[in-house]
């Protein structure tokens, strides 16, 4: 079948969407930007791939439909196991890494007893490695590097104690090595892996194929259809490097706007606060872009101000949102300067101002930051979207939709759950009308 | 110790049609002159480009100083950024006009003009436009450095749309009573209608085919760049060389240029050469970014964006619109100079302005580029925008950058706003085609 190919290099996260002849998004795939953008490419769109199967596979086995209550739990397990075994293969390719980075000089004194350390340490990864797939089991992320990272780390800690080994030397050598690991996408033939994954299932459990039909052959015809790359666009800040040829780029403000519209046509008014810029755009009816405004040359409001105030706190970006909204009484926060903003909240802290105070102020500061970007666009206009990471901050959602309503009345908020997709979505769409026109 | 230099890399020469090289050997004989001025014993007046009065100053034999554009030429020359620091440096605002502290940081670090010569201390300074409360402040700073004499001319801003029997005959009384008067005590020379008739009768000559250049832009494709090119074609009009027979020369000599392009149905030329296909026509509002001029303007021709009009090519005064330096009516001729200005005008003016501009030279819509540090500029430029995109229809951007501040030009940001405008403008073309 025909594909469409959208990819959004963002300055944090890549994201690629993978759409159909009939506008339906039939995979995505998101990892982190890396100081290498073709990687980047790469891994997110082969990840949007595997979601594409995963897609197929759905619709091969019939889930959701009645009769078909077995098909649903088959094919989570399928994605546990197929996860595990991709797993695996970049943990060898860790281990193989680690490995080689031995011979550099400043390992040669203790070489030895470093490569014990790995092949212990290693071993422990690939023993848990199945309980960290198993069902119900929690990830922080679904990243190799932060998966592999926070265990090594607990690995390794023991290991270098039980065997009286400096630790920073085993994990000198696992920094060296996650880098390049990282910038190899998982090799190998997809559809071996999932058949692999099948093998492993039904080698584990002999009924996970019982019920409504043979699961294996519905599988195994799905992989039969052929996923053929037929446009690609690509979009995102790292524009001007992307890895893509001129005429497969859009501006991820025209995409922005597109991909907003697909998800709510009634879409008038698009805020986009991503890491690096914020966005006011203005669509018609039709998706197109009528009038945008975006942050100047400072990044003053961005997704990024939030990360230097995470830091400053000690805590992660992702807890930020909930501390803040602890908070009743926000702080007067007036700066959004992202040089300011660390000496402001040592001052505030200093002079004895709850953190969650500073910080639901703070929040606000960076919406209204937003909302005069957007006023300059235009203003809001029924229906209004609001994508990019911050979307995702409930402190951030709330300051918005209270100063929305203060400024513009009762106007329908949408805030998709996939729209940190918003852009490579709207590029996959461009990508099928470069075709279809 | 050693330092080692890496081999620098300098890019490639800037492609230049005669009329540019020959306008940047006027410029640079212009500074050369500034230079030996006082050698010669002749009187030196600074003054602004906005309505400034050459002719009058040539008719007391006195040379121009034009800090503004002194400004431009160090913006150009990568010479702006250090002295705006220093001007920050002895107490300046970060907020204030760059071309202000560029100036006053050139000061500083001796004065040395972009030919490597030193500026002479002005004998008077002429504050012949006021449209700009910076251009008072700026004075006043100069007056104090230099503690010379300061001539004001008021030129009453055009509230309502239009220019007045009043407004002119005020001016005329404040040349009479005050500029006349003291520019012949400053320079000994005395003051002769007639030399100044003759002066205008050349800036009106010379004045047509600027015109005529500025207006050739209406041909598809254009063989001008009303922005970027247009920086170079006014410099002789609106600098030092108003009223001479050199500027009569030179746009005889640009005008046949330009005739010889649209004959052979070229596009302008670009740092880089011959402009490939024209893509978009544009009518740009404000000034332009000086300190990273070529990338600025690549970012347009690589994409194929010409710039059809702009409203920054009318500071020096809005010809197009018919006026003319008049001999007949000389001093009344200098008012009405002033008077027109683009910056002298209302915002409703400057609305209509820029429709006629976006009708009359087809172009595919607007773009602001907003200045960080000018506030003349940008006061209203979001209302102008909205206004004009009303009226025309045709979708319009707003970009940000500074006049000769390195640090307040990001490349990416610019560059990605422009190509959203560009792909906005394309997808606008294709309506709702590919919509469905
Ligand atoms: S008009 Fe703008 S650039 Fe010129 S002096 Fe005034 S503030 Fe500066």
């Amino acid at each position: 079948m025909r594909t469409f190919v959208g990819i959004d290099l963002g300055s944090t996260t890549t994201k690629a969407v993978l759409m159909d002849d009939n506008k339906e998004v039939i995979g995505r795939g998101i990892t982190n930007s890396r100081s290498n953008y073709a990687t980047a490419a790469r891994v997110a769109s082969e990840e949007a791939r595997i979601d594409a199967r995963f897609t197929l596979f759905r619709r091969a086995l019939h889930v959701g439909e009645a009769g078909h209550e077995h098909s649903a739990e088959f094919l989570a397990a399928l994605e546990r196991n197929f996860r595990l075994i991709q797993f695996l293969e970049q943990l060898d390719d860790l281990e193989e890494t680690c490995h080689r980075q031995l011979e550099a000089d400043r390992f040669k004194s203790i070489a030895g007893p470093l490569q014990e350390a790995l092949h212990v340490i290693f071993a422990r990864l690939r023993q848990e490695a199945a309980s960290l797939y198993a069902p119900g089991a929690k990830r922080k992320s679904d990243f190799f590097r932060d998966i592999a990272g926070s265990r090594f780390h607990v690995h390794a800690e023991a290991v270098a104690r039980e065997m009286g080994i400096a630790l920073d030397m085993v994990l000198n050598a696992y920094d060296k090595s996650i880098i390049e690991v990282e910038n190899r996408p998982p090799g190998g033939d997809l559809s071996d892996k999932f058949r692999r994954a099948v093998a492993r299932m039904l080698a584990a459990d002999s009924h996970a194929a019982d019920g409504e039909g043979d699961f294996a052959a519905m599988i195994e015809s799905a992989l039969g259809i052929e996923l053929e790359e037929t446009y690609l666009v690509g979009t995102g800040y790292g524009r001007v490097t992307l890895p893509f040829s001129k005429e497969h780029i859009r501006s991820e403000i025209l995409c922005h706007g597109l991909g907003a519209h697909m998800m709510y046509p009634g879409t008038r008014t698009v805020l986009d606060i991503g890491g690096q810029d914020t966005k006011g755009i203005q669509i018609d009816g039709h998706g197109i872009v009528e009038n945008f405004q975006m942050n100047d040359r400072c990044a003053a409001g961005c997704g990024r101000y939030l990360g230097y105030i995470a830091d400053e706190m000690n805590m992660g970006l992702h807890e930020l949102g909930p501390l803040a909204m602890q908070s009743n009484r926000p702080a007067r926060i007036n700066s959004t300067c992202t040089v300011f903003a660390g000496a402001e909240l040592r001052d505030r802290l200093s002079l004895g101002e709850k953190r969650e105070d500073i910080l639901a102020g703070l929040h606000r500061a960076i919406i209204l930051r937003a909302i005069s970007i957007i006023s300059r666009s235009g203003g809001v206009t029924d229906q209004f979207t609001f994508t990019g990471g911050v979307a995702k901050n409930e402190a951030a959602v709330r300051e918005l939709r209270k100063l929305i309503q203060e400024n513009y009345g009762e106007v329908t908020i949408n805030i998709n759950p996939d729209s940190i997709y918003t852009g490579a979505l709207g590029a996959s769409e461009f990508a099928r009308r470069a075709v279809a026109a | 110790m050693t330092v080692i230099v890496g081999p620098k890399t300098k890019p490639p020469e800037a492609i230049k049609d005669a009329s540019m090289a020959r306008q940047k050997q006027m410029v640079n004989a212009h500074y050369d002159r500034l230079a030996s001025a006082k050698e010669r014993g002749e009187k030196v007046a600074a003054t602004f480009v906005p309505g400034n009065l050459n002719e009058l100053l040539m008719c007391f034999d006195m040379v121009n100083n034009l800090p503004e554009v002194n400004a431009i030429q160090n913006g150009l020359r990568r010479q702006s950024g250090g002295y705006v620091m220093e001007a920050e440096k002895l107490g300046h605002s970060e907020d204030v006009c760059t071309y202000v502290k560029s100036d006053i940081g050139m000061m500083a670090k001796g004065n040395i003009g972009p030919n490597g010569k030193p500026l002479p201390d002005p004998d008077v300074l002429l504050l012949s436009y006021t449209g700009c409360f910076t251009f008072m402040k700026w004075f006043e700073l100069l007056r104090r450095q230099y503690k010379c004499e300061t001539i004001m001319f008021q030129t009453p801003y055009l509230a309502d749309g239009r220019i007045t029997k009043d407004m002119i005959s005020y001016m005329v009384k404040q040349l009479r009573q005050d500029v006349i008067p003291k520019l012949e005590r400053i320079s000994g020379v005395k003051f002769d209608i007639d030399r100044l008739r003759e002066y205008l009768r050349k800036s009106a000559k010379a004045e047509d085919d600027h015109v005529w250049v500025l207006q050739s832009a209406k041909h598809k494709p254009s063989p001008i760049d009303a922005y970027f090119g247009g920086i170079y074609y006014i410099g002789p009009i609106f600098g030092a060389f108003r009223g001479t027979d050199d500027a009569i020369e030179y746009y005889k000599f640009l005008r046949a240029e330009v005739e010889g392009r649209i004959a052979q149905g070229k596009g302008p030329v670009t740092p880089d050469g011959d402009m490939g296909q024209e893509r978009y026509r544009l009518v740009v509002e404000g000034p332009p970014n000086y300190t990273n001029f070529r990338q600025f303007w690549k970012m347009f021709y690589d994409e194929g964006a010409v710039v059809v009009a702009s409203s920054y090519t009318k500071v020096g005064g809005t010809y197009d619109y018919g006026f003319r330096h008049d001999p007949d009516r000389p001093l009344e001729s200098l008012a009405e100079y002033c008077l027109n200005v683009y910056t002298n005008r209302n915002l409703p003016m400057r609305v209509d302005m820029l429709e006629n501009y976006i009708n009359e030279y087809q172009a595919d819509g607007l773009l602001i580029n907003s200045i960080k540090s000018c506030n003349s500029f940008s006061a209203g430029q979001l209302l102008m925008m909205r206004e004009v995109e009303k009226r025309t229809g045709k979708p319009a951007a707003f970009i940000e950058t500074d006049l000769v501040d390195p640090r307040y030009f990001s490349a990416a940001n610019v560059k990605n706003r422009l190509e959203s405008y560009f792909q906005m403008i394309e997808q606008k073309r294709a309506g709702f085609r590919g919509a469905a």
